[in-house]
Protein backbone atom coordinates (compact mmCIF):
# COMPACT_ATOMS: atom_id res chain seq x y z
CA UNK A 1 0.00 0.00 0.00
CA UNK A 2 2.97 2.30 0.64
CA UNK A 3 3.85 2.04 -3.05
CA UNK A 4 0.30 2.75 -4.22
CA UNK A 5 0.06 5.81 -1.98
CA UNK A 6 3.47 7.13 -3.08
CA UNK A 7 2.55 6.66 -6.75
CA UNK A 8 -0.71 8.53 -6.24
CA UNK A 9 1.11 11.40 -4.51
CA UNK A 10 3.49 11.67 -7.44
CA UNK A 11 0.83 11.25 -10.11
CA UNK A 12 -1.40 13.87 -8.46
CA UNK A 13 1.51 16.33 -8.30
CA UNK A 14 2.00 15.93 -12.04
CA UNK A 15 -1.64 16.00 -13.09
CA UNK A 16 -2.59 19.00 -10.96
CA UNK A 17 0.43 20.96 -12.14
CA UNK A 18 -0.27 19.88 -15.73
CA UNK A 19 -3.83 21.15 -15.48
CA UNK A 20 -2.67 24.47 -14.04
CA UNK A 21 -0.15 24.85 -16.89
CA UNK A 22 -2.78 24.02 -19.47
CA UNK A 23 -4.91 26.89 -18.11
CA UNK A 24 -2.34 29.19 -19.74
CA UNK A 25 -3.09 27.79 -23.19
CA UNK A 26 -4.17 30.72 -25.37
CA UNK A 27 -3.40 33.25 -22.61
CA UNK A 28 0.39 33.46 -22.52
CA UNK A 29 2.02 36.83 -23.31
CA UNK A 30 3.50 35.58 -26.59
CA UNK A 31 3.27 32.60 -28.88
CA UNK A 32 6.56 31.07 -27.80
CA UNK A 33 5.44 30.99 -24.19
CA UNK A 34 2.06 29.63 -25.13
CA UNK A 35 3.83 26.72 -26.84
CA UNK A 36 6.31 26.33 -23.99
CA UNK A 37 3.62 26.13 -21.31
CA UNK A 38 1.52 23.72 -23.37
CA UNK A 39 4.61 21.56 -23.90
CA UNK A 40 5.33 21.63 -20.17
CA UNK A 41 1.75 20.59 -19.52
CA UNK A 42 2.03 17.70 -21.99
CA UNK A 43 5.23 16.48 -20.36
CA UNK A 44 3.86 16.36 -16.85
CA UNK A 45 0.45 14.99 -17.85
CA UNK A 46 2.26 12.27 -19.81
CA UNK A 47 4.25 11.35 -16.70
CA UNK A 48 1.05 11.45 -14.64
CA UNK A 49 -0.57 8.95 -17.03
CA UNK A 50 2.30 6.51 -16.68
CA UNK A 51 2.18 6.86 -12.88
CA UNK A 52 -1.62 6.42 -12.66
CA UNK A 53 -1.50 3.40 -14.95
CA UNK A 54 1.14 1.80 -12.75
CA UNK A 55 -0.71 2.77 -9.55
CA UNK A 56 -3.87 1.14 -10.92
CA UNK A 57 -1.94 -2.03 -11.67
CA UNK A 58 -0.35 -2.06 -8.20
CA UNK A 59 -3.74 -1.53 -6.56
CA UNK A 60 -5.26 -4.38 -8.56
CA UNK A 61 -8.87 -3.38 -8.03
CA UNK A 62 -9.71 -2.89 -11.66
CA UNK A 63 -9.53 0.89 -11.60
CA UNK A 64 -8.04 2.57 -14.68
CA UNK A 65 -5.79 5.62 -14.99
CA UNK A 66 -8.89 7.61 -15.96
CA UNK A 67 -10.81 6.43 -12.88
CA UNK A 68 -7.95 7.62 -10.70
CA UNK A 69 -7.74 11.00 -12.42
CA UNK A 70 -11.41 11.80 -12.90
CA UNK A 71 -13.36 9.96 -10.24
CA UNK A 72 -11.56 10.82 -7.03
CA UNK A 73 -12.70 13.74 -4.92
CA UNK A 74 -10.63 16.59 -3.60
CA UNK A 75 -10.00 14.87 -0.23
CA UNK A 76 -8.64 11.83 -2.07
CA UNK A 77 -6.09 13.90 -4.01
CA UNK A 78 -2.65 13.70 -2.39
CA UNK A 79 -0.67 16.32 -4.32
CA UNK A 80 1.49 18.81 -2.49
CA UNK A 81 0.01 22.27 -2.04
CA UNK A 82 2.62 23.97 -4.23
CA UNK A 83 1.30 22.52 -7.49
CA UNK A 84 -2.32 23.54 -6.90
CA UNK A 85 -1.41 27.22 -6.38
CA UNK A 86 -3.22 29.40 -8.89
CA UNK A 87 -1.17 30.60 -11.85
CA UNK A 88 -1.05 34.21 -10.68
CA UNK A 89 1.29 36.30 -12.80
CA UNK A 90 4.15 34.95 -14.89
CA UNK A 91 6.54 35.21 -11.94
CA UNK A 92 4.35 32.87 -9.86
CA UNK A 93 3.89 30.36 -12.68
CA UNK A 94 7.57 30.21 -13.57
CA UNK A 95 8.76 30.03 -9.97
CA UNK A 96 6.31 27.20 -9.22
CA UNK A 97 7.60 25.38 -12.29
CA UNK A 98 11.21 25.98 -11.39
CA UNK A 99 10.74 24.68 -7.83
CA UNK A 100 8.91 21.59 -9.03
CA UNK A 101 11.23 20.74 -11.93
CA UNK A 102 14.36 21.24 -9.82
CA UNK A 103 12.97 18.85 -7.21
CA UNK A 104 11.79 16.29 -9.74
CA UNK A 105 15.03 16.32 -11.70
CA UNK A 106 16.86 15.30 -8.50
CA UNK A 107 14.10 12.85 -7.61
CA UNK A 108 14.03 11.10 -11.00
CA UNK A 109 17.79 11.08 -11.20
CA UNK A 110 17.85 9.07 -7.98
CA UNK A 111 14.85 6.96 -9.06
CA UNK A 112 16.61 5.80 -12.22
CA UNK A 113 18.49 3.26 -10.12
CA UNK A 114 15.32 2.04 -8.37
CA UNK A 115 14.89 -1.72 -8.03
CA UNK A 116 11.41 -1.25 -9.44
CA UNK A 117 11.79 -1.51 -13.21
CA UNK A 118 8.66 0.49 -14.01
CA UNK A 119 9.74 3.38 -11.78
CA UNK A 120 13.24 3.36 -13.25
CA UNK A 121 11.67 3.48 -16.74
CA UNK A 122 9.37 6.40 -15.96
CA UNK A 123 12.31 8.20 -14.29
CA UNK A 124 14.54 7.73 -17.34
CA UNK A 125 12.06 9.59 -19.54
CA UNK A 126 11.03 12.26 -17.06
CA UNK A 127 14.51 13.28 -16.00
CA UNK A 128 15.40 14.53 -19.49
CA UNK A 129 12.18 16.53 -19.72
CA UNK A 130 12.74 18.16 -16.34
CA UNK A 131 16.11 19.45 -17.54
CA UNK A 132 14.30 21.52 -20.19
CA UNK A 133 11.79 22.83 -17.67
CA UNK A 134 14.52 23.92 -15.25
CA UNK A 135 16.38 25.72 -17.99
CA UNK A 136 13.39 27.54 -19.42
CA UNK A 137 11.80 28.50 -16.09
CA UNK A 138 15.22 29.40 -14.65
CA UNK A 139 15.85 31.81 -17.52
CA UNK A 140 12.57 33.56 -16.76
CA UNK A 141 13.41 33.89 -13.08
CA UNK A 142 16.69 35.60 -13.96
CA UNK A 143 15.08 37.75 -16.64
CA UNK A 144 12.29 38.93 -14.34
CA UNK A 145 14.31 39.12 -11.12
CA UNK A 146 17.11 41.07 -12.79
CA UNK A 147 14.80 43.03 -15.11
CA UNK A 148 12.88 46.22 -14.37
CA UNK A 149 11.93 47.48 -10.91
CA UNK A 150 8.42 46.20 -11.47
CA UNK A 151 9.45 42.73 -12.70
CA UNK A 152 11.98 42.38 -9.86
CA UNK A 153 9.32 43.32 -7.29
CA UNK A 154 6.89 40.79 -8.74
CA UNK A 155 9.47 38.06 -8.81
CA UNK A 156 10.39 38.73 -5.20
CA UNK A 157 6.67 38.74 -4.32
CA UNK A 158 6.35 35.29 -5.89
CA UNK A 159 9.29 34.05 -3.81
CA UNK A 160 7.54 35.24 -0.66
CA UNK A 161 4.18 33.82 -1.71
CA UNK A 162 5.45 30.32 -2.51
CA UNK A 163 7.87 29.99 0.38
CA UNK A 164 5.37 28.44 2.86
CA UNK A 165 5.06 25.44 0.50
CA UNK A 166 8.68 24.36 0.63
CA UNK A 167 8.37 22.31 3.77
CA UNK A 168 5.76 19.97 2.35
CA UNK A 169 7.79 19.36 -0.80
CA UNK A 170 10.44 17.71 1.32
CA UNK A 171 8.20 15.77 3.70
CA UNK A 172 9.40 12.21 4.27
CA UNK A 173 7.97 9.53 2.00
CA UNK A 174 8.33 5.96 3.05
CA UNK A 175 8.63 3.68 0.08
CA UNK A 176 11.52 1.33 -0.58
CA UNK A 177 11.63 1.80 -4.32
CA UNK A 178 11.41 5.60 -4.41
CA UNK A 179 13.98 8.21 -3.34
CA UNK A 180 13.42 9.98 -0.04
CA UNK A 181 12.67 13.64 -0.71
CA UNK A 182 14.19 14.71 2.63
CA UNK A 183 17.62 13.80 1.33
CA UNK A 184 17.19 15.98 -1.78
CA UNK A 185 16.63 19.25 0.04
CA UNK A 186 20.20 20.52 0.33
CA UNK A 187 20.94 19.93 -3.37
CA UNK A 188 17.64 21.56 -4.25
CA UNK A 189 18.37 24.61 -2.12
CA UNK A 190 21.82 25.10 -3.61
CA UNK A 191 20.41 24.94 -7.18
CA UNK A 192 17.70 27.43 -6.29
CA UNK A 193 20.19 29.66 -4.51
CA UNK A 194 22.49 29.93 -7.52
CA UNK A 195 19.59 31.05 -9.74
CA UNK A 196 18.37 33.50 -7.08
CA UNK A 197 21.87 34.99 -6.87
CA UNK A 198 21.98 35.46 -10.61
CA UNK A 199 18.51 36.98 -10.54
CA UNK A 200 19.34 39.31 -7.64
CA UNK A 201 16.57 37.82 -5.52
CA UNK A 202 16.64 37.72 -1.74
CA UNK A 203 16.66 34.35 -0.07
CA UNK A 204 13.36 34.09 1.83
CA UNK A 205 13.28 34.23 5.62
CA UNK A 206 12.03 31.13 7.44
CA UNK A 207 8.25 30.92 7.66
CA UNK A 208 5.70 28.53 9.08
CA UNK A 209 5.24 25.75 6.52
CA UNK A 210 1.84 25.01 5.04
CA UNK A 211 1.19 21.29 4.85
CA UNK A 212 -1.82 19.02 4.38
CA UNK A 213 -1.84 18.08 0.71
CA UNK A 214 -0.37 14.63 1.33
CA UNK A 215 -3.28 13.75 3.61
CA UNK A 216 -5.92 15.26 1.35
CA UNK A 217 -6.28 18.58 3.17
CA UNK A 218 -6.11 21.11 0.37
CA UNK A 219 -6.62 24.80 -0.12
CA UNK A 220 -9.91 26.01 -1.55
CA UNK A 221 -8.46 26.39 -5.05
CA UNK A 222 -8.04 22.65 -5.71
CA UNK A 223 -11.77 21.94 -5.46
CA UNK A 224 -12.51 24.58 -8.08
CA UNK A 225 -9.84 23.19 -10.35
CA UNK A 226 -11.15 19.63 -10.05
CA UNK A 227 -14.73 20.70 -10.69
CA UNK A 228 -13.51 22.09 -13.99
CA UNK A 229 -11.15 19.21 -14.83
CA UNK A 230 -13.57 16.43 -13.90
CA UNK A 231 -16.74 18.03 -15.24
CA UNK A 232 -17.19 15.77 -18.25
CA UNK A 233 -16.81 12.46 -16.42
CA UNK A 234 -19.01 13.66 -13.57
CA UNK A 235 -21.76 14.92 -15.87
CA UNK A 236 -21.57 12.05 -18.34
CA UNK A 237 -20.15 9.05 -16.46
CA UNK A 238 -18.20 6.69 -18.67
CA UNK A 239 -18.09 9.07 -21.65
CA UNK A 240 -15.41 8.12 -24.17
CA UNK A 241 -14.02 9.69 -27.32
CA UNK B 1 12.13 -14.70 -44.30
CA UNK B 2 10.70 -15.88 -41.03
CA UNK B 3 7.47 -14.64 -39.52
CA UNK B 4 9.10 -12.10 -37.22
CA UNK B 5 11.06 -10.48 -40.07
CA UNK B 6 7.93 -10.39 -42.24
CA UNK B 7 5.87 -8.81 -39.48
CA UNK B 8 8.67 -6.32 -38.81
CA UNK B 9 8.70 -5.33 -42.48
CA UNK B 10 4.97 -4.61 -42.32
CA UNK B 11 5.08 -2.63 -39.04
CA UNK B 12 8.24 -0.78 -40.05
CA UNK B 13 6.45 0.82 -43.03
CA UNK B 14 4.03 2.78 -40.84
CA UNK B 15 4.74 6.51 -41.18
CA UNK B 16 4.94 8.79 -38.16
CA UNK B 17 1.66 10.76 -38.03
CA UNK B 18 3.32 14.10 -37.31
CA UNK B 19 6.43 13.67 -39.43
CA UNK B 20 5.11 11.47 -42.25
CA UNK B 21 8.38 11.52 -44.21
CA UNK B 22 9.88 8.98 -41.80
CA UNK B 23 8.61 5.64 -40.56
CA UNK B 24 8.22 4.49 -36.99
CA UNK B 25 11.19 2.16 -37.51
CA UNK B 26 13.43 4.96 -38.78
CA UNK B 27 12.52 7.05 -35.74
CA UNK B 28 13.38 4.19 -33.41
CA UNK B 29 9.85 4.12 -31.99
CA UNK B 30 9.22 0.55 -33.15
CA UNK B 31 11.59 -1.41 -30.93
CA UNK B 32 10.99 -5.07 -31.49
CA UNK B 33 8.63 -7.72 -32.77
CA UNK B 34 8.20 -10.89 -30.73
CA UNK B 35 5.77 -13.80 -30.99
CA UNK B 36 3.37 -14.75 -28.21
CA UNK B 37 2.04 -18.04 -29.59
CA UNK B 38 0.28 -17.00 -32.82
CA UNK B 39 0.09 -13.38 -31.83
CA UNK B 40 2.52 -10.81 -33.18
CA UNK B 41 3.56 -8.49 -30.37
CA UNK B 42 4.94 -5.13 -31.52
CA UNK B 43 6.92 -3.25 -28.88
CA UNK B 44 6.57 0.48 -29.25
CA UNK B 45 8.15 3.26 -27.18
CA UNK B 46 6.92 6.85 -26.78
CA UNK B 47 9.24 9.73 -27.70
CA UNK B 48 8.14 12.20 -25.03
CA UNK B 49 6.03 11.19 -22.00
CA UNK B 50 3.21 13.39 -23.17
CA UNK B 51 3.48 12.88 -26.92
CA UNK B 52 -0.13 13.03 -28.12
CA UNK B 53 0.70 10.78 -31.07
CA UNK B 54 1.51 7.72 -28.93
CA UNK B 55 -1.97 6.21 -29.08
CA UNK B 56 -2.30 7.07 -32.75
CA UNK B 57 0.99 5.37 -33.60
CA UNK B 58 0.06 2.27 -31.62
CA UNK B 59 -3.26 2.02 -33.45
CA UNK B 60 -1.60 2.54 -36.82
CA UNK B 61 0.96 -0.22 -36.21
CA UNK B 62 -1.73 -2.55 -34.95
CA UNK B 63 -3.97 -1.79 -37.97
CA UNK B 64 -1.10 -2.37 -40.40
CA UNK B 65 -0.35 -5.77 -38.89
CA UNK B 66 -4.01 -6.79 -38.87
CA UNK B 67 -4.48 -5.65 -42.47
CA UNK B 68 -1.57 -7.92 -43.40
CA UNK B 69 -3.39 -10.82 -41.81
CA UNK B 70 -1.66 -11.08 -38.45
CA UNK B 71 -3.18 -11.32 -35.04
CA UNK B 72 -1.49 -8.43 -33.35
CA UNK B 73 -0.99 -6.84 -29.98
CA UNK B 74 0.91 -3.67 -29.05
CA UNK B 75 3.07 -3.44 -25.98
CA UNK B 76 4.25 -0.05 -24.77
CA UNK B 77 7.78 -0.14 -23.42
CA UNK B 78 9.28 2.85 -21.63
CA UNK B 79 12.65 1.48 -20.61
CA UNK B 80 15.26 2.14 -21.83
CA UNK B 81 13.99 5.65 -22.53
CA UNK B 82 13.79 6.67 -26.18
CA UNK B 83 16.61 8.85 -27.41
CA UNK B 84 17.09 10.72 -30.66
CA UNK B 85 20.26 8.64 -31.11
CA UNK B 86 17.96 5.81 -32.20
CA UNK B 87 16.89 7.70 -35.32
CA UNK B 88 18.58 5.88 -38.19
CA UNK B 89 20.96 7.57 -40.61
CA UNK B 90 18.40 7.11 -43.35
CA UNK B 91 15.74 8.66 -41.12
CA UNK B 92 17.96 11.65 -40.41
CA UNK B 93 18.57 12.19 -44.11
CA UNK B 94 14.82 12.01 -44.82
CA UNK B 95 14.14 14.56 -42.07
CA UNK B 96 16.66 16.93 -43.61
CA UNK B 97 15.16 16.50 -47.08
CA UNK B 98 11.71 17.20 -45.57
CA UNK B 99 12.99 20.50 -44.12
CA UNK B 100 13.52 19.42 -40.50
CA UNK B 101 17.06 19.68 -39.14
CA UNK B 102 17.89 16.29 -37.60
CA UNK B 103 18.96 16.12 -33.93
CA UNK B 104 22.58 16.33 -32.88
CA UNK B 105 24.07 12.94 -32.07
CA UNK B 106 25.11 11.81 -28.60
CA UNK B 107 22.09 12.93 -26.61
CA UNK B 108 23.79 12.08 -23.34
CA UNK B 109 26.13 15.04 -23.66
CA UNK B 110 24.90 18.08 -21.76
CA UNK B 111 26.01 20.38 -24.57
CA UNK B 112 23.68 18.74 -27.06
CA UNK B 113 20.79 18.53 -24.59
CA UNK B 114 21.11 22.20 -23.80
CA UNK B 115 21.20 23.28 -27.39
CA UNK B 116 24.78 24.49 -27.52
CA UNK B 117 25.59 22.62 -30.70
CA UNK B 118 25.38 24.22 -34.10
CA UNK B 119 22.29 23.39 -36.11
CA UNK B 120 22.74 23.45 -39.86
CA UNK B 121 19.94 24.79 -42.04
CA UNK B 122 18.22 21.84 -43.75
CA UNK B 123 17.69 23.96 -46.86
CA UNK B 124 21.05 25.63 -47.58
CA UNK B 125 23.28 23.79 -45.07
CA UNK B 126 24.57 27.06 -43.57
CA UNK B 127 25.54 26.85 -39.91
CA UNK B 128 24.71 30.51 -39.40
CA UNK B 129 21.37 29.83 -37.73
CA UNK B 130 19.60 31.09 -34.62
CA UNK B 131 17.07 29.58 -32.25
CA UNK B 132 13.74 31.40 -32.25
CA UNK B 133 11.96 29.21 -29.74
CA UNK B 134 12.86 26.22 -27.64
CA UNK B 135 9.37 24.91 -28.31
CA UNK B 136 7.97 24.25 -31.74
CA UNK B 137 5.01 22.70 -33.49
CA UNK B 138 5.29 19.39 -31.61
CA UNK B 139 6.91 18.46 -28.27
CA UNK B 140 9.92 17.03 -30.09
CA UNK B 141 10.81 20.14 -32.10
CA UNK B 142 12.32 23.59 -31.60
CA UNK B 143 12.01 26.53 -33.96
CA UNK B 144 15.05 27.99 -35.76
CA UNK B 145 15.86 30.52 -38.46
CA UNK B 146 18.65 30.43 -41.00
CA UNK B 147 20.48 33.75 -41.19
CA UNK B 148 22.00 32.87 -44.58
CA UNK B 149 18.88 31.96 -46.60
CA UNK B 150 16.46 33.59 -44.12
CA UNK B 151 14.14 30.57 -44.01
CA UNK B 152 12.62 29.46 -40.71
CA UNK B 153 12.81 25.74 -40.00
CA UNK B 154 12.09 23.09 -37.39
CA UNK B 155 14.88 21.41 -35.46
CA UNK B 156 14.26 17.92 -34.07
CA UNK B 157 15.40 18.40 -30.47
CA UNK B 158 18.07 16.21 -29.08
CA UNK B 159 16.91 14.14 -26.13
Amino acid sequence: MALFQSLIELADDHLVLGHRLSEWCGHAPMLEEDLALSNFALDVIGTARALYAYAAEVEGKGRSEDDLAYLRSEREYLNCLLVERVNGDFAHTMLRQFYFATLMELFWQAAMSSDDEMIAGIAGKAVKEMAYHIRHAGEWIVRLGDGTDESGKRMQAAVTALHPYWEEMFAANECDVLPDRVALRSDWESSVKSVFNEAGLEWPKPVYGQVGGRVGEHSEVLGRMLSDMQYLQRAHPGATW
Amino acid sequence: MNLIDEAWAVAAMVPDPEVPCVTVAELGILREIVMDGDIVVAKVTPTYSGCPAVQFIENAVSDALRDAGYQARIERVISPAWTTDWITDEGREKLRAYGIAPPAKASNSKRALFGETTVACPRCASEDTEKLSEFGSTPCKAHYRCKACLEPFDYFKCI
